[in-house]
């Protein structure tokens, strides 16, 4: 009972609740006894001239009833928390009725799961039930960064095209939603050199995608790219295996155009998908994997 | 405190003592048959052939009507509904309120009287009592009886009886939430029972078993709001229960076929028959009480008596407050019938019934709801373009699979960016996530800000219908919803 400074208030409301609750038995006893009635069978009380107290008596039946709810609330309080600090003869918690209805739900989810543990994602991703469980795994789990179609936003990936981080098999997608990534692009403007070098390496990144881009200032930018190779590679298509982003395609996940990249280059990122481990189950994991991983096949076997 | 009674009335004799609880006297009712009894017997009969017989017919292979609140499903005969569909069970309970109110304003507890369940089961209980026991007078002989053999074959008997019906009347309110009258023959009767179906069969059987046979008219006096309430719905235009005092007064016996008048009395023979058939045993010559459910077993009773007194019959009747008063004859009684809270319920109840029946022949077989995405207002994508996501739910109200085809109006330019058909599962409920996508020239032209646009939702057919055009299956929905163009 943190709730309480002094154990005064404990006290205070164990005797109030059982006073209250024999007042109520006190009440019954008190009114059991026997009343002049007038002849009219009223108890001679008018109010407002003409509203008469007819003698209308309690039925008894009515009256055990009421006997029997206060000897229902002594038991209760006895068995469950009620009387200040007295945790109760059941040791009831709200705490503890949450814990046994997960684990009853946990348990009866299990049975749900254990037919998709061991079925590998190609097999998952053509059983329709799988998909829909993944595709409510993903809504209520994912879609807060991600967006509801998976197709995510400035700063989240888009998981349903074929350019990934970390690495599309479903192996990698379970492991990055398990153990989740940290993406750092640290902060290059010194090493690349001056402002006019960071605008004329920006230039030769777009020039990789064949954005629009200024060609003189992308041949300047070719030698200074070294410094940003060791990372994206040297023909600037990235490296999975430490997260680097292929710069040569079409997707700009910090946003597109020469000043997003000198913004990126000159401060920096550092991007975060955090560890889903401890919050889903491992076979709920690999249901989503699946899910996600077959987002992007379908994407490429049904695009119009 | 003791003996300082401060004298409250005038009258000359002590005032008695009562107390302010008493035991309720047990009240046997005389069995009775007439006009009114036959017309409770049908609504018996009608009602509870309803009611113990529909969890036993079966639609499309499924109980016909099943209530099932695990997968929030509501089977309705042909009827599928949803949760969302929570506005018919508002519907149907306006269409009883105003229906009781109607009722209660034309003749009084009609609804007390006939086919309130309380009544339904506190006749059906009698009768077997009835059966066993005998009529009023063996009954109270037989309470006041010390136990014999007899005593506790007739009373054991009874008890058997009604223990059994409550239980199957339990097991029936259950077989509405879990099917237990199994569709096949073969399986019919297996009964597979969770403990709750077990707890609720229990819990309404001792309901029924416990109102029926023991509370009776203890639950229309003490327990059921309603009973207080229709007393407040009554005027004086309202068909009653009524003792026509003018006519039985001075009460007393007198020889058959003797005119009572001749004889200075008035009708009523004082044969208390009228209050040995009362259900709540009050005496109705002393006028409309509380405790009168309108059952009108007084009144079949009464009507027998003046018939062997060969005196004309409705010295008790259904009659009005003014009725009675001013003498009127049955016909001006029934034209103040027609009176303007009469006609105000009456209009109101069949503009709720015919809405609530069109909105039921007409309800679409699919209902739809979008919902922006609560994820991101707006993101660029390739080539400039701007994309919104939306959820869509789908609800399939029907017993087959549906095809459905989503596309954008209402916004130049704006079209689906994701898959657009979708097939939903018989009675299935699914969020469909949706990305529109707008041009950048369009963007640009609209400008900043929020855009109205709408999802249309159609059934079947292969291509949208676009507004005002006809499609084959023209069945399609529209909901609105926003478009938004960031700065």
């Amino acid at each position: 009972m943190s709730d309480f400074f002094s154990s005064g208030w404990s006290i205070f409301i164990a005797v109030a609740t059982v006073a209250s609750l024999l007042a109520c038995l006190v009440l019954l006893a008190l009114a059991s006894k026997r009343k002049p009635m007038a002849s009219d069978n009223s108890t001679g009380h008018v109010f407002d001239e003409d509203l008469v107290e007819m003698n209308n008596p309690l039925p008894l039946w009515w009256v055990w009833l009421f006997v029997l709810t206060v000897v229902f609330a002594f038991a209760y309080v006895y068995a469950f928390p009620g009387l200040g600090a007295h945790a109760g003869s059941l040791g009831w918690t709200s705490r503890g009725e949450l814990d046994a209805d997960q684990a009853r739900a946990s348990q009866a989810m299990a049975k749900v799961y254990a037919v998709y543990e061991q079925q590998p994602a190609e097999a998952l991703s053509r059983d329709t039930n799988a998909m829909a469980i993944g595709q409510r795994l993903f809504i209520n789990n994912c879609s807060t960064c991600h967006g509801s179609d998976a197709r995510g936003s400035k700063g989240f990936p888009n998981l349903t095209d074929t350019d990934w981080l970390h690495g599309g098999s479903p192996e990698k997608i379970e492991e990055t939603i398990t153990l989740g990534r940290t993406g750092v692009m640290p902060s290059m403007a010194a090493a690349v050199g001056s402002a006019r070098d960071v605008h004329d390496v920006a230039n030769y990144v777009l020039s990789l995608s064949g954005d629009p881009h200024n060609p003189i200032s992308a041949a300047a930018g070719r030698k200074k790219f070294v410094v940003c190779a060791a990372c994206h590679g040297a023909d600037g298509k990235g490296n999975q295996a430490i997260g680097a982003p292929n710069l040569a395609d079409r997707t700009w996940l910090h946003g597109w155009g020469e000043d997003a990249i000198v913004d990126i280059v000159d401060h920096g990122k550092t991007n975060v998908m955090p560890a889903q481990r401890g919050r889903l189950t491992p076979a709920q994991i690999h249901l989503l994997a699946s899910y996600v991983w077959s987002l992007s096949q379908v994407r490429q076997t049904a695009s119009r | 405190m003791r003996g300082t009674v401060i004298p409250i009335a005038l009258e000359s004799e002590p005032p008695a003592l009562a107390s302010l609880y008493v035991s309720e006297a047990k009240i046997q009712p005389r069995a009775v048959s007439g006009w009114f009894a036959t017309w409770r017997w049908l609504l018996v009969w009608s009602t509870q052939l309803l009611f113990y017989g529909l969890p036993w017919l079966s639609w499309n292979g499924r109980q016909a009507v099943l209530l099932d609140i695990a997968a929030r499903r509501f089977y309705i005969f042909g009827m599928v509904l949803h949760p969302q569909d929570v506005i018919y069970l508002a519907g149907l309970l306006i269409l009883a309120a105003f229906s009781l109110f109607l009722f209660t304003a034309v003749a009084g507890r009609l609804w007390c009287g006939y086919a309130c369940p309380q009544t339904v089961y506190t006749e059906i209980f009698l009768w077997i009592e009835h059966r066993f026991e005998g009529d009023r007078q063996a009954r109270i002989k037989l309470d006041a009886a010390p136990w014999s053999l007899a005593k506790l074959v007739r009373r054991g008997g009874k008890q058997v009886v009604w223990a059994a019906i409550s239980l199957w009347t339990g097991l029936t309110f259950v077989a509405y939430f879990t099917p237990v009258f199994s569709v096949a023959a073969e399986t019919r009767l297996a009964l597979a029972l969770g403990p709750w179906e077990t707890f609720w069969i229990l819990f309404y059987g001792f309901a029924t078993y416990g109102n029926a046979g023991y509370m009776r008219e203890q639950v229309c006096k003490y327990m059921c709001p309603y009973a207080r309430f229709q007393s407040a719905m009554l005027d004086r235009d309202t068909l009653i229960i009524s003792y026509d005092a003018e006519r039985g007064e001075p009460r007393g016996s007198r020889r058959r076929g003797v005119d009572a008048a001749s004889v200075g009395k008035g009708d009523c023979i004082d044969c208390t028959l009228c209050v040995q058939v009362c259900p709540t045993g009050i005496d109705i010559r002393k006028g409309l009480q509380y405790e009168c459910i309108g059952c009108a077993a007084c009144i079949d009773v009464c009507n027998g008596v003046m018939d062997k007194m060969q005196s004309p019959r409705g010295l008790i009747r259904y009659a009005t407050q003014n009725g009675i008063a001013r003498r009127w004859s049955r016909r001006e009684m029934w034209r103040r019938v027609a009176r303007p809270r009469v006609l105000v319920y009456s209009a109101v109840l069949v503009a709720i019934a015919s809405t609530f029946v069109a909105s039921l022949v007409l309800r679409a077989p699919f209902k739809a709801d979008v919902v922006r995405d609560r994820g991101a207002l707006a993101r660029l994508v390739e080539g400039g373009a701007i994309e919104n996501v939306y959820r869509v739910q789908l609800m399939n109200a029907t017993e087959r699979a549906q095809r459905f085809h989503i596309d954008v109006e209402g916004l130049d330019g704006a079209h689906l960016a994701s898959w657009s058909d979708v097939v939903l599962a018989p009675t299935e409920a699914r969020w469909v996530p949706l990305a529109v996508q707008l041009p950048p020239q369009a963007a640009r032209a609209m400008g900043p800000g929020a855009h109205p646009m709408r999802f249309l939702i159609s059934l079947g057919a292969d291509r949208p219908a676009r507004a005002g055009e006809q499609s084959d299956a023209d069945v399609a929905r529209r909901e609105k919803s926003t478009f938004v163009v960031p700065r």
